[in-house]
């Protein structure tokens, strides 16, 4: 018995050749490096804070900020704003243009997309010339192109250009009519709740239809009704009642400067055109690669089918389409995101000039101001990634 | 043997007339018809995008190369009620200052150093980047040893100066490190010959290197704060492929790696720097640096941002060439390690040369991004070719209307020829790679 053992047993060999044995020092070394020169790190960076005479700490929130935002989505004012609240104002102004670029930059991408793939020449030449240029010029020069260019050109107030209907271009930026809520305006905000709501109970409804018998019901048209129409209805029925729930503050010329209405800053402008431009060029891109992979066969057997040329696009084309285009375009969405930041080169107030700018420069709090700024970025990136995962699962093609 | 089929059916008796010819199939005109006019909605389309183009390329021309003033001295020439006729493009300020917009403020007689710095870096390139030059693996010992050396000596002028007691301490550590290399061996009963062999060799690399450094080639020293423009651009983009390239494969390594901490360690870099804006990166290397160091010790201005996009640059590389790492089928590790290969030999001879070879295209791809995003140190207050052209626009020697538009057409141009060469070039090995696959 014993000898048996004894043969089977490996010959007796060095710990040192051990591949267990070895992974456990590497890993050792490995963090006895980064614990080390993360020691070093914050011993030094503790005893230059203490010589400088900065504070430390997240209190710096709370004390009076003492400088003016240019653009603020909520009441802001230097001498009763604290740090924290421009820390707020800042990100409110990144998410907003995000946002609003987001929005602009898929459908102007979209359309590039599918122009690049027109059979009409010209329209292909013209979609490829845009994303061939947008894609290989650096968006800072093309941001500060379009502030200092083309918006830096706009003329003084008092020679406004006016487009009619209270809207004004200047080189103070787009004025246009400012809407006043009245106190009854709730019920329009509600309608279009309703619409939502109803919409999506419709479409649900309408999917368990087209799954029993077959029928397609017009989801499109009825969407759009619910969604536009019932407000709409709504304020026409208030108007009509005699009550007025939505006025209007018309911008009003000045000597000087256009007073009252809704102002929109050139640099805001100029940043919005700038990111929705270059994203666009990268989003057509993952359009036409996410086109031109649903493979040819599923057109023809569609066709096939008997369903036209728009059926085909609509239900057979464009949602196995969406299942490659949807990672890349969203990773397209969060350099949009993150991209917002070149704000700090013409001065739109977004997080990192308001707060890694003004704010780092007048509290020397560099560790804190940094780990914040990057901690929202990261927890967007983060999020972003994790429902990316979850609709990544539930698209992905059953294999057997 | 008659088929059993009752239904009626139509059977043509006498034969069909011939359709006329189609009137014209080749030629411009029926191109045009099939490409351009081929039904209501592509007619209007056509004609709109005709008009658009009518609209926004004559005048960008007429700007661009006719109304344009190419030679001059001064604002009169690109002023429109001085030079008294339409002025488009002002290229004669670029010409006047395409010497600070190279150079920046680089002593005029030394500016050839920055020519051999271009030229050095050309060199390298084109070795590397070209798939049939001859000796790539010198050529890779040039671009990632030879030639940073060669231009930190060639750029600030060399002549560190380190002293007797460096040199010492140098010794001693060099020592050192060759009795740790031979102790490891005798532990681990080898023969104590490639023990030798490979801690010498990495003393001599250092050595050599810091020799060079410390050497005193009789060049003027040039502080960094002198540097700028295409220089400074070209400098920041080349620090970042050189640096990200090594770094990127070891973190594409240490994610694919089996010990949890290493992997945990790069993801979390990897995921980090992924994860925030650039300008970020670049503000806490500005600021966070200086901190993290003893205070006797300041850091280069040029050189915070350096090392904050050639940080950057390396996650990037990592995730592209983690994507090469993953695509080489796993027959290759297991034949690797069936011949008795350990972990670096099964890397360098085997996985990574297959593995970078496919990814080049992704690399280009990364560098592309890298190139466009050295501008961004603009931001900073580094002079790179777009502050030196946001300084040069405010001159009031060459204050004329169109001095900002003929500004950033520059930069305009410069950034897409280099993109878009580059990206040409990617797409052409991704053909040369992809030929081999089709069959």
């Amino acid at each position: 018995m014993q000898t048996v053992v004894s043969q089977t047993s490996p010959p007796k060999k060095s710990v040192l050749y051990d591949p267990k044995v070895r992974g456990v020092f590497y890993q050792a070394l490995l963090v006895v490096v980064v614990t080390y020169l993360f020691y070093v790190a914050t011993t030094n960076a503790i005893e230059n804070l203490q010589r400088a005479k900065i504070a430390s700490g997240f209190g710096f929130l709370d004390v009076t900020a003492g400088f003016d935002i240019s653009q603020t989505l909520f009441q802001f004012s230097a001498a009763g704003s604290t740090y924290g609240e421009a820390f707020l104002i800042g990100l409110l102004n990144t998410l907003l243009v995000s946002a609003i670029g987001i929005v602009f930059a898929t459908i102007l991408g979209f359309t590039i997309g599918i122009a690049r793939l027109s059979s009409n020449w010209v329209v292909a030449k013209v979609a490829m010339v845009y994303v061939e240029v947008l894609r290989n010029i650096p968006l800072l020069v093309q941001l500060l192109f379009w502030y200092i260019a083309v918006l830096g050109s706009l003329p003084h107030p008092r020679n406004s250009y006016e487009f009619g209907a209270g809207f004004y271009l200047n080189a103070r930026g787009l004025f246009m009519p400012r809407p006043l809520y009245a106190s009854d305006a709730w019920l329009i905000a509600a309608a279009f709740l309703v619409g939502l709501v109803g919409t999506f109970i419709y479409r649900r409804w309408a999917w368990r239809r087209q799954e029993q018998t077959g029928e397609q019901a017009p989801v499109g048209l009825v969407s759009l009704g619910l969604i536009l129409g019932l407000p709409v209805a709504t304020w026409l029925v208030l108007t009509l009642a005699g009550a007025n729930p939505i006025g209007v503050e018309m911008p009003e010329r000045g000597t000087f400067n256009l007073t009252g209405g809704m102002q929109i800053l050139p640099e805001f402008v100029a940043l919005l055109l700038g990111l929705s431009t270059y994203t666009a060029a990268f989003i057509a891109e993952v359009v036409r690669a996410g086109i031109l992979a649903v493979s040819r066969g599923q057109t023809e057997a569609a066709g096939s089918l008997g369903l036209t040329p728009g059926q085909t696009l609509r239900l057979v084309v464009i949602p196995q389409a969406m299942r490659v285009i949807i990672p890349p375009l969203t990773s397209q969405y969060l350099n949009l995101t993150k991209n917002s930041s070149l704000a700090v080169a013409i001065g739109y107030p977004d997080l990192v000039q308001v707060f890694m700018g003004t704010v780092l420069n007048q509290t020397g709090q560099a560790i804190e101001v940094i780990v914040i700024t990057m901690g929202v970025y990261l927890t967007i990136s983060l999020i972003t990634s994790y429902f990316m995962n979850i609709y990544n699962r539930r698209v992905a093609i059953v294999e057997r | 043997m008659s088929t059993a089929v009752d239904s009626p059916h139509f059977v043509r008796a006498n034969q069909v007339e011939a359709l006329p010819p189609p009137n014209l199939t080749r030629g411009p005109i029926a191109w045009a018809r099939e490409n351009l006019f081929s039904g209501p909605f592509n007619t209007l389309l056509t004609l709109v995008v005709l008009y658009l183009l009518y609209v926004s390329i004559p005048p960008l021309v007429e700007f661009l190369f006719i109304d344009a003033v190419w030679t001059g001295t001064g604002r009169e020439a690109c002023r429109a009620e001085t030079a008294g006729r339409e002025v488009g493009a002002c290229w004669a300020f670029i010409w006047d200052k395409i010497n600070y917009f190279t150079y920046g403020s680089y002593p005029a007689d030394e500016r050839w150093r920055v020519d051999t710095f271009f030229v050095l870096l050309a060199i390298g390139v084109v070795w590397l980047l070209w798939l049939r030059a001859p000796r790539r693996d010198l050529g890779a010992i040039y671009f990632f040893w030879l030639f940073p050396v060669a231009s930190y000596i060639v750029l600030t002028g060399g002549n560190a100066d380190f002293g007797a007691g460096f040199w010492t301490g140098f010794l001693i550590f060099g020592a050192l490190l060759i009795g740790l290399f031979t102790l490891i061996a005798a532990l681990l009963k080898t023969s104590i010959r490639p023990a030798l062999l490979i801690g010498g060799g990495i003393v001599a690399v250092i050595g050599i290197t810091l020799a060079l450094v410390d050497f005193d080639w009789g060049l003027q020293n040039v502080p960094t704060s002198l540097w700028g423009g295409i220089l400074v651009t070209l400098l920041v983009a080349t620090v970042g492929i050189v640096f990200s390239l090594p770094f990127g494969v070891l973190l594409a390594l240490g994610r694919r790696s089996k010990l949890p901490i290493v992997r945990m360690a790069s993801v979390i870099f990897i995921e980090f720097v992924r994860g925030v804006p650039l300008i970020t990166v670049l503000i806490m290397a500005n600021t966070m640096l200086p901190l993290f160091l003893p205070g006797d010790i300041t850091v280069d201005r040029l050189l915070r941002p350096l090392i904050g996009t050639a940080f950057f640059a390396s996650a990037y590389m990592a995730e592209v060439v983690r994507g090469g790492l993953q695509a080489i089928p796993k027959g290759q590790y297991e034949g690797a390690m069936s011949l008795g290969l350990s972990y670096p030999q099964m890397m360098v001879f085997i996985v990574l040369p297959q593995a970078l070879r496919i990814v080049i295209p992704g690399i280009v791809n990364t560098f592309i991004g890298l190139f466009k995003d050295t501008s961004l140190v603009a931001i900073v207050g580094i002079f790179d070719l777009i502050k030196t052209i946001e300084a040069s626009r405010i001159d009031p020697e060459w204050a004329a209307p169109t001095i900002s538009y003929t500004g950033y057409a520059f930069a305009a141009f410069f950034y897409f020829i280099f993109c878009w060469s580059m990206s040409r070039y990617s797409l052409g090995v991704e053909r040369r790679l992809a030929a081999g696959q089709k069959r």
